[in-house]
C-alpha cells in the first residue's frame, strides 16, 4: 500500500485511511486529513523532513514518520 | 450579575485581536493560575458587567492536548453564558470543524466569520442565511484587524445570554450513527446533564477517555454501551474515532458546497512568499540572514545606542545629578542621600537602561511571531532540532528567550508531548536573555574590551549547551522515547498590525519595568543597607566589614572553586537569582557607583575583583545556572510537578556550576600560568564524562520506557 511518505511533491493524492492510535491519528484526523481527502504535496523541508501539504484548502506540515501512517488510494 | 461571554476558535484565526478590540485597555493577561489555562479575561468596553474570556486556540474538542483539554474543561465545567465561536472566513472548512462540535455542548453561540476583507478581496462569497441555516445560530461577518463587526458579534452574544435558550444540535451523522447515538443517549441520560446528552453520547461513543474517568456509569450500562458501539463499528467497517470525524468532515463539505462561491484560484502573495521563504536552497541563508540582522539592530547598532544613553546620560547624569541637587535643596541626611543615590538610583538605573534595547528586541520578535514565519522557522528547523531530542516548535519559544524567559517558557504550551515540551522549558532558558545580557555587556566592557566574538559566542554556547543537554538527556529515562507528532499548520502570511505588535511589546517589557520598581527596587535598597551597616547597625566607612560582608564570607566557599569566592562575588550571584540583572546592580551598589562616569566605575569596580578568567568563569555561571526566580516559577507552574521542577533546576545547577569550574580551573593553567592541581585533574575528569555522556548509546532498557512514552502522549 502506498503511504503519503512515498509521494513526490507536485503530486496530488486521495486518502484510503489513516492507520496508528491516540492522539498522533486523532490530531491528523481534527486537521482534516481523513478518509477521501485529497492532498497537494507542496513541498519538503531543505533539511529532508518535514514535508508540507495542502489539506482542504490551507497548508499543513508534518513529519516524514506521520505521513507513513496515511494510506493513500 | 456578569454574564461570561467565551471567544472560542481555530488558533490564528485572530481571536486575541477581537478580544483586545472588545476588551481595549481594559484588558489584563490573567494570573497563570497553576498549571491550568493560559486564557485571558476582560470586560466589554462599556458593558461593565459582561465578562470576555479568551481561550487558548484550538482545533477540536479533543481529550488530547494541552490547550484542547483546557478549553474543554472552561466550556464544560464554567458554564459561559454564550459562545463567541471565531471562523477564518479564508479556510471554513478545518474552522467549521471545531464549530460542529462547539454547538454541540448546549451553550448559546454566535459564529463570527473573520477575515471578511481577505474572502472579498479573494473575490470569494459566503451565503450567510445559509450558515444560519445549517447550524441554528447568529451568523456575524467580521474583520476583527480592521474593527469591523467584533461589537456586533458581541452583542449578538450578549442577546442570546440574556435570553439563555441553550442551542439544540442538529442530527448531523448518517442515520445508523445518529440510532446509535440515540441508543447510547438513552442508556446514559439519567447520568449526564440532559442538555449536553447529545454531547456526551458522542463523547462515549468515541471512547473520550477524560469523559469516562469523569463519570463513574453503572458497569452494565458501559458493557451495553460498549456492545451498540461495536456494532455500529462493525458495520461501519472503521473505528469510532474515525468514524465521527469523517462524519463531520462530510457534513461540512457540503455545507461549504452549498453556501460557499470561491472565486477561481490564482496564487496568492502568502504562496509566493513562501515559494522564496521555504525554498530548498534559499530558506537556511533567509533564516540566518533575519536571526542576524534582528540581533544586529537590537543589540550591537540601535540597541547599544539607546542603552548607552539611558546609563550614562539618562541614570548616569541627568536623574543622578537631578537627585542630588533635589536633597541637598531639600536638606536631607547624608545616609538618605546615600541609599537613594547610591543605592537605589546606581542599582535601578542600571537595569532600566537595558529596557529599550530589549523592548527593540521583543519589536522584531514580535512582528515574525504575528507574520507567520516563526511557524516556517519551526518548519526548516524540525530536522536538526530533533537530533537534540526537541522539535522544531521548540526554537519559538528559544527565540523568545533570547527577550526574556518566562513568555519563552509559557510559549512552550504549543508543543503537545510532554517530553519534548519538559526539555524545551528545562533547556529554554540557557540561551541569554534580555537580563543576562546586562552581565554579557558589562564584563565584555571590562575584561574582553577590544573582542567583538564573546557576547555572539555566549549566544552560541547557549545553542550548543542546549544541543548537548538535549542529546544527553534523551538518552536518560525522564526523556526517553520517541520525538513527538510534528502536525503544524502553516498559516499564511499577513502583515503585522501594529497595534498587535505594540500590545506584544508591551506586555512583555512592562513585566521588566515592573520588575525594577519592585523587586530590584527592594533588594538595591537590601544590599545597600547591608552593605552600608555594620552588625553593631552603625554604618561602616568600609564595606569589608558590613553585615553582608560576614553574610556572604560564610557562604562563599560555595564558589570558591569557581574563582569567585569573595564575598561581593557571593553576594551578586545569589541575587542574581531574585533576577540576572540583579548581578550587576549589585556590583554596582557593593562599589559605590554613583557619579557622572557611571559605567566607567562599575567597570573600574568589577575589574578590581576578578581576574579575565574568573570573570569568564563567573558569567558563565551565571548564564547557565537556574534563571530568574519569576522564571523558576514559570517553570514550577508549567512542569506540572515538583519532581519535574527540581529535576530542572539541578540540572541547571549541575551544568552551570561544571561550567564555570572547568573554565576557571583550566582557564587559570592555561591562561594565567598556574601549576596543574587537583582541581585542573578534576576538571578534565568532567570533561571525560560529558563525552562519554555525550557519545553513549541509549541504554537497551529504554525499549521497555519507549512503549510507555507512546502511551503517556496519547
Amino acid at each position: 500500500m502506498k503511504t503519503l511518505k512515498e509521494a513526490k511533491p507536485g503530486e496530488t493524492v486521495v486518502v484510503a485511511r489513516v492507520n496508528g492510535k491516540g492522539a498522533l491519528r486523532r490530531r491528523i484526523m481534527d486537521m482534516g486529513i481523513t478518509k477521501g481527502t485529497q492532498l497537494f504535496i507542496r513541498k519538503i523541508a531543505p533539511l529532508g523532513d518535514p514535508v508540507e501539504i495542502n489539506v482542504r484548502g490551507y497548508e499543513l506540515s508534518l513529519r516524514k514518520m506521520e505521513a507513513e501512517s496515511i494510506e493513500l488510494v | 450579575m456578569t454574564l461570561k461571554i467565551a471567544l472560542v476558535g481555530n488558533p490564528n484565526c485572530g481571536k486575541t485581536t477581537m478580544f483586545n478590540d472588545l476588551t481595549g485597555s481594559s484588558q489584563y493577561v490573567g494570573n497563570w493560575p497553576g498549571v491550568t489555562v493560559e486564557k485571558k479575561e476582560g470586560k466589554l468596553k462599556g458593558h461593565k458587567n459582561s465578562l470576555i474570556t479568551d481561550l487558548p486556540g484550538i482545533y477540536s474538542l479533543s481529550p488530547y492536548t494541552l490547550e484542547e483539554v483546557v478549553s474543554r474543561n472552561y466550556l464544560l465545567n464554567d458554564y459561559p453564558d454564550a459562545i463567541i465561536n471565531l471562523i477564518d472566513g479564508t479556510n471554513l472548512e478545518r474552522n467549521l470543524y471545531l464549530t460542529t462540535q462547539i454547538i454541540e455542548l448546549g451553550i448559546p453561540v454566535v459564529l463570527a466569520i473573520n477575515m471578511m476583507d481577505v474572502v472579498k478581496k479573494n473575490g470569494d462569497r459566503i451565503n450567510v442565511q445559509q450558515l444560519e441555516k445549517e447550524f441554528g445560530c447568529p451568523v456575524v461577518q467580521t474583520s476583527a484587524v480592521k474593527g469591523v463587526g467584533s461589537k456586533e458579534a458581541a452583542y449578538k452574544a450578549i442577546e442570546l445570554a440574556e435570553k439563555g435558550e441553550a442551542l439544540v444540535p442538529k442530527p448531523i451523522f448518517s442515520k445508523p450513527i445518529e440510532d446509535t447515538l440515540e441508543t447510547i443517549s438513552a442508556l446514559i441520560h439519567e447520568q449526564v446533564d440532559p442538555i449536553r446528552s447529545r454531547w456526551y453520547a458522542i463523547k462515549y461513543f468515541e471512547r473520550d477517555e477524560k469523559v469516562l474517568a469523569a463519570h463513574s456509569l453503572p458497569d452494565h450500562v458501559l458493557k451495553n454501551a460498549e456492545t451498540t458501539i461495536r456494532e455500529a463499528e462493525d458495520r461501519m467497517e472503521d473505528d469510532s474515532e474515525s468514524i465521527i470525524t469523517n462524519e463531520r468532515y462530510e457534513y461540512i463539505e457540503q455545507i461549504v458546497r452549498h453556501s460557499v462561491h470561491r472565486h477561481e484560484k490564482k496564487l496568492t502573495i502568502s504562496d509566493r512568499i513562501d515559494r522564496v521563504v521555504t525554498n530548498r536552497f534559499l530558506s537556511l541563508p533567509i533564516f540566518i540572514a533575519i536571526i542576524w540582522f534582528v540581533y544586529y539592530v537590537s543589540v550591537t547598532t540601535l540597541g547599544s545606542i539607546v542603552t548607552d544613553w539611558t546609563n550614562d546620560t539618562l541614570f548616569g547624569t541627568w536623574v543622578t545629578e537631578g537627585a542630588t541637587n533635589l536633597l541637598n535643596a531639600i536638606g536631607t541626611a547624608d545616609w538618605l542621600n546615600d541609599l537613594i543615590v547610591d543605592g537605589i538610583i546606581s542599582g535601578v538605573g542600571t537595569v532600566l537602561g537595558f529596557v529599550p534595547q530589549m523592548m527593540i528586541l521583543f519589536f522584531f520578535l514580535s512582528i515574525l511571531e504575528d507574520s507567520g514565519y516563526m511557524a516556517r522557522v519551526a518548519f526548516i528547523m524540525d530536522r536538526l532540532f530533533r537530533r537534540f531530542g526537541l522539535s522544531g516548535k521548540a526554537f519559538i519559544p528559544i527565540l523568545i528567550s533570547s527577550g526574556c524567559g518566562v513568555p519563552g517558557i509559557m510559549a512552550t504550551r504549543t508543543i503537545e508531548n510532554d517530553h519534548d515540551r519538559r526539555m524545551t522549558i528545562m533547556l529554554t532558558t540557557f540561551i541569554p536573555c534580555g537580563a543576562k545580557m546586562v552581565i554579557i555587556t558589562m564584563f565584555v566592557a571590562t575584561f574582553f574590551h577590544h573582542s567583538s566574538w564573546v557576547a555572539p559566542t555566549m549566544y552560541l554556547l547557549g545553542i550548543a549547551m542546549i544541543a548537548f543537554s538535549g542529546i544527553i538527556l534523551k538518552k536518560t529515562k525522564m526523556f526517553a522515547g520517541e520525538p513527538a507528532p510534528f502536525v503544524m499548520e502553516l498559516p499564511a502570511y499577513h502583515l503585522p498590525s501594529l497595534k498587535g505588535v505594540w500590545i506584544h511589546v508591551w506586555e512583555r517589557s512592562k513585566h521588566f519595568i515592573v520588575k525594577a520598581g519592585t523587586i530590584i527596587f527592594i533588594a538595591c535598597g537590601l544590599i545597600w543597607f547591608l552593605s552600608s551597616f555594620g552588625w553593631n547597625l552603625r554604618m561602616v566607612e568600609d564595606v569589608d566589614h558590613s553585615i553582608l560582608a560576614g553574610l556572604g564570607n560564610t557562604i562563599s566557599w560555595v564558589f570558591a572553586p569557581l574563582g569567585f569566592g569573595s564575598w561581593k562575588g557571593t553576594v551578586a550571584t545569589i541575587s542574581a537569582l531574585v533576577a540576572k540583572e540583579n548581578a550587576i546592580s549589585s556590583l554596582a551598589v557593593l562599589n559605590g557607583v554613583a557619579d557622572e562616569e557611571n559605567t566607567r566605575a562599575v567597570i573600574a569596580g568589577i575589574g578590581s575583583m576578578f581576574t579575565s578568567v574568573s570573570a569568564l568563569s563567573f558569567m558563565l555561571f551565571n548564564l547557565f545556572n537556574p534563571p530568574c526566580f519569576a522564571a523558576i516559577g514559570a517553570t514550577s507552574r508549567e512542569m506540572g510537578g515538583i519532581k519535574w521542577t527540581i529535576f530542572a533546576l539541578g540540572y541547571q545547577v549541575l551544568l552551570g556550576y561544571s561550567l564555570g569550574f572547568v573554565t576557571y580551573q583550566l582557564g587559570s593553567v592555561l591562561f594565567l600560568g598556574q601549576s596543574f592541581g587537583f582541581g585542573a585533574a578534576l576538571a578534565l575528569v568532567i570533561i571525560v564524562i560529558a563525552i562519554y555522556l555525550l557519545v553513549r548509546p541509549a541504554p537497551a532498557a529504554n525499549k521497555m520506557i519507549l512503549d510507555r512514552g507512546q502511551h503517556a502522549g496519547a
